[in-house]
C-alpha cells in the first residue's frame, strides 16, 4: 500500500483529518529544506507538499512566486528537489511527500527519467499544475507503473462530468481548489466549499484535500470538517518570509502545531 | 492534395500547442472555445468584423513597392504589406477587434491584456474604449520604463496599466500576471491574448483574426503583378503577424515562408530571442507546448532583443509545427542588422518601420540580394516605428 493510502487509512481509523503543509523546496535556502520538512512532521503534519521552483509559476499568487524566486537564486532545480526528498527519507520512511510544480522542469528532465528518479528518491505523489488529464496520459501511466500517485486539482468551475474524467486518472487523493483565483488569494466561502466537496464525493472514494486560501487556524478547522485533508501553502510561505534563518524552524513548527491543534479540536 | 488543416480538435499542431493550464482555467477556455466555434463562421459576426476592419482600422492596408530600396539592395523586387498604416500603427489591432467582438457577444464587460512593447496594449485599450468595455493591461515594469509613450497612450484611452514587478519584469511576466487575473475574475472578464501563443483556442483564434493580412496580400499581389511572391518574410516574436500573412499561403508550395526571429547580440552569445533558429528544446510555457529558451533545469531564461515585441522566450506552436514540417523557414537577425535596415528604410523610402519589422526588412535585404529582379519578396511591415524613436535616439547618444 502506498504511503499516502496508508496515511489516510490510519487517520480515518483515528477519526482525524490530514494536515498537508506546503513549502517551496530551497526557500529560503536549500540547506534548510530537509530540516524544515522534519520539523513540520514533528509538529503534526501528515503529508508534505514540496514545491518545485519554476521561473513562471502561472497558477501561483505573489507569495509562492516569491518563494520560487528565492529558491532560484540558489539555482534549486528538480534534481535538487529529488535529492532533498532522498535525504528526508533517510530519517523518515513513513510521511508521504507530494511534489507540486509545473510541467516544464519535468519535461526538461524527461518524463520517464523523472518518474524513475522520483521513485528512487521516495516521492509518493506528483501534482503537476499545468498538466490537465488530457495532456498527461503517458505521464500518468509512468507514475502509476511506479506506484506514484498522480494528484489532480479540481476547481469550483469544474463540471461534474469532468470531475468524473479527472478522478478516473487520479490516485492518492484529489485536491479541491477552494476558491477562484491563484494560491493565497481572497477569502473562501465555506458553504460553497461544502457543497462542491459533497458533489465530488458522489464521483469518487478518494480522499479530498482542500486548499488555496486557508489562512488561519479557524479556517483550517472549518475546512477539516468538510474535506479529508487541509492543505496550507501561502500561509506557511508567508511565515517563512517573515522569519530569520535563526527562528524559521521554530516559527514554522509553531504554525503547524497551531493548525494541528485547531483541526484536532 | 491534402490541404493544411491545423490545429486538431484539441488544439494541437502535431506535438505542439494544446491546453497546459491549471484546472481553474479549463472551464473558461472551454467556454471560449465553444463560443469561438459558434461565431468563427457566423456570417453576421464576420460581417461585423469586416466592417470594423474597414471603417475603424482602415483596411485593406496597401502593398507598396519599395522601388528605391529594392534597387539599392540589388536583386529581387521588395514589396511591403503596410500594416504600419493601420489605426494604432501595427497589425495588433486586427486581432483585438476580433476578440473584443467576441467578448461583447459573450457578455463580458471587462477586458484584460498583456503587453510587451505596448502595441497590443494600445490596440486593446483602443478597442475597449470604442466598445465601452473596462480595460486592464499588464505590462512588465521594465517595459513600462522602456515604452513610456505607449503607457501614456493606454491611459489616455481609459485603460488601467498595471506594472508587473515579478520575474524578469517583461512580457512573459505580464502574461503570467494576466493569467492570474483571469483565473480570479473569469466570470466577467475576457482575456485578449495578443499573439498566436497561449492555450487553445488562442493560437488558432489569433491566427484567424490576423489572417486578413495574408488574404488581402494574395488578392493584392494578384492584382498588382498577376502572380504571387517568391518569398514572404515576417518577423516572429510570439508570431502573430507572421502567422497572419503565412496562413493563407500555406497551401501555395511555390511561396517560401520565412520567419525572422531576434538574434539579439548574436546567436553565438546566447543573448537572443530566437528559439526556432537556435533549435532550442521543446517545453511547456504559457499554456502550450512549443520551442522554448530554457536552461537544463527547465527554467525559462531571460531573452534579449532590441525590440521589446520580439523579446519573448517562446514562440507560437503553429510556427513550431511549420518549422518541423519544413513548410516555413526560420532565421534570425541581430540588433545591429535590424538597426541598419531601420535606417536604410527611413532614408530610402520615407517609412519609419518598427524595430520588430526591421528584423524582417533586414533579412529581406539579404535574401533579395541573392535573387534576380524578376523575382518578388513580400515583407510584412507589421508596424510603424514612431514608438521606437526614443530607443533609436538613445543608441545614437541622443536624448529627446
Amino acid at each position: 500500500m502506498s504511503r499516502i493510502k496508508t496515511t489516510f487509512a490510519q487517520l480515518k481509523q483515528a477519526g482525524k483529518k490530514a494536515l498537508i503543509p506546503y513549502i517551496t523546496a530551497g526557500d529560503p535556502h536549500p540547506k534548510l529544506t530537509v530540516e524544515l520538512m522534519h520539523a513540520m512532521v514533528a509538529s503534526g503534519a501528515n503529508i508534505l507538499e514540496l514545491g518545485v521552483p519554476f521561473s513562471d509559476p502561472m497558477a501561483d499568487g505573489p507569495v509562492i512566486q516569491r518563494a520560487s524566486e528565492r529558491a532560484l537564486v540558489h539555482h534549486v532545480g528538480l534534481h535538487h528537489v529529488l535529492d532533498m526528498v532522498k535525504e528526508f527519507r533517510l530519517k523518515d520512511n513513513l510521511t508521504p511527500v507530494v511534489l507540486m510544480g509545473y510541467a516544464n522542469p519535468i519535461e526538461a528532465m524527461g518524463i520517464e527519467n523523472f518518474a524513475d528518479k522520483a521513485k528512487g528518491s521516495g516521492v509518493d505523489g506528483v501534482l503537476t499544475v499545468d498538466y490537465p488529464p488530457e495532456e498527461c496520459t503517458e505521464f500518468v501511466g509512468l507514475l502509476k507503473a511506479r506506484d506514484i500517485d498522480p494528484i489532480f486539482l479540481l476547481s469550483p468551475t469544474t463540471e461534474l462530468s469532468r470531475i468524473e474524467t479527472i478522478v478516473s486518472k487520479a490516485n492518492g487523493f484529489v485536491y479541491y481548489v477552494s476558491l477562484k483565483g491563484v494560491t493565497g488569494a481572497g477569502h473562501l466561502d465555506i458553504e460553497d466549499v461544502a457543497n462542491k466537496v459533497s458533489a465530488i464525493r458522489t464521483k469518487t472514494d478518494l480522499p479530498i484535500g482542500v486548499g488555496f486560501g486557508v489562512r488561519d487556524a479557524a479556517t483550517a478547522k472549518l475546512i477539516s470538517n468538510i474535506g479529508d485533508a487541509v492543505v496550507v501553502g501561502s500561509r506557511m510561505v508567508q511565515e517563512m518570509e517573515q522569519s530569520t534563518e535563526q527562528n524559521i524552524v521554530a516559527n514554522l513548527s509553531a504554525l503547524v502545531a497551531e493548525l494541528r491543534a485547531a483541526i484536532d479540536a | 492534395m491534402q490541404l493544411y488543416d491545423m490545429p486538431d480538435d484539441s488544439g494541437h499542431f502535431g506535438p505542439y500547442g494544446g491546453i497546459f493550464v491549471a484546472e481553474t482555467l479549463i472551464e473558461a477556455l472551454e467556454e471560449l472555445r465553444v463560443m469561438y466555434e459558434r461565431y468563427r463562421h457566423d456570417p453576421e459576426f464576420l460581417a461585423e468584423f469586416a466592417h470594423d476592419l474597414k471603417y475603424f482600422v482602415g483596411r485593406p492596408s496597401p502593398i507598396y513597392y519599395a522601388k528605391r530600396w529594392s534597387e539599392r539592395v540589388g536583386g529581387a523586387r521588395i514589396y511591403l504589406k503596410r500594416e504600419d498604416l493601420n489605426h494604432t500603427g501595427a497589425h495588433k489591432v486586427n486581432n483585438t477587434v476580433g476578440q473584443a467582438l467576441l467578448a461583447k457577444r459573450m457578455g463580458k464587460p471587462r477586458i484584460i491584456a498583456e503587453t510587451g512593447a505596448g502595441q497590443h496594449g494600445v490596440a486593446t485599450a483602443t478597442i475597449a474604449a470604442r466598445m465601452g468595455l473596462e480595460c486592464v493591461v499588464y505590462m512588465g515594469s521594465e517595459d513600462v520604463k522602456r515604452q513610456a509613450p505607449n503607457v501614456y497612450r493606454m491611459k489616455l484611452l481609459g485603460a488601467t496599466v498595471v506594472p508587473v514587478e515579478s520575474g524578469s519584469k517583461t512580457l512573459k511576466d505580464a502574461l503570467n500576471e494576466a493569467m492570474r487575473d483571469w483565473v480570479t475574475n473569469i466570470e466577467n472578464t475576457f482575456y485578449i491574448i495578443g499573439t498566436v501563443a497561449g492555450p487553445h483556442p488562442y493560437p488558432m483564434m489569433v491566427r484567424d483574426f490576423q489572417a486578413v493580412i495574408g488574404v488581402e496580400a494574395k488578392q493584392q499581389m494578384q492584382e498588382m503583378l498577376g502572380r504571387q511572391p517568391d518569398a514572404v518574410v515576417a518577423c516572429v516574436g510570439g508570431g502573430s503577424n507572421a502567422m497572419g500573412i503565412f496562413y493563407p499561403y500555406i497551401d501555395n508550395p511555390d511561396v517560401r515562408l520565412i520567419g525572422v526571429e531576434a538574434a539579439g547580440y548574436g546567436m553565438e552569445t546566447g543573448k537572443h530571442a530566437a528559439p526556432l533558429t537556435a533549435n532550442s528544446s521543446v517545453g511547456v510555457l504559457h499554456g502550450n507546448r512549443t520551442y522554448l529558451m530554457q536552461d537544463a533545469d527547465g527554467q525559462i531564461i531571460e531573452t534579449h532583443s532590441i525590440s521589446a515585441g520580439l523579446d519573448y522566450p517562446g514562440v507560437g506552436p503553429e510556427h513550431a509545427w511549420l518549422k518541423d514540417i519544413k513548410r516555413a523557414e526560420y532565421v534570425a537577425i541581430t540588433d545591429d542588422e535590424a538597426m541598419e535596415a531601420f535606417h536604410s528604410l527611413c532614408r530610402t523610402e520615407g517609412i519609419i518601420p518598427a524595430l520588430e519589422s526591421s528584423h524582417a526588412l533586414a533579412y529581406a535585404e539579404k535574401l533579395a540580394a541573392t535573387m534576380s529582379p524578376d523575382q518578388v519578396v513580400l515583407v510584412n511591415l507589421s508596424g510603424r516605428g514612431d514608438k521606437d524613436i526614443n530607443t533609436v535616439a538613445k543608441l545614437s547618444g541622443i536624448t529627446l
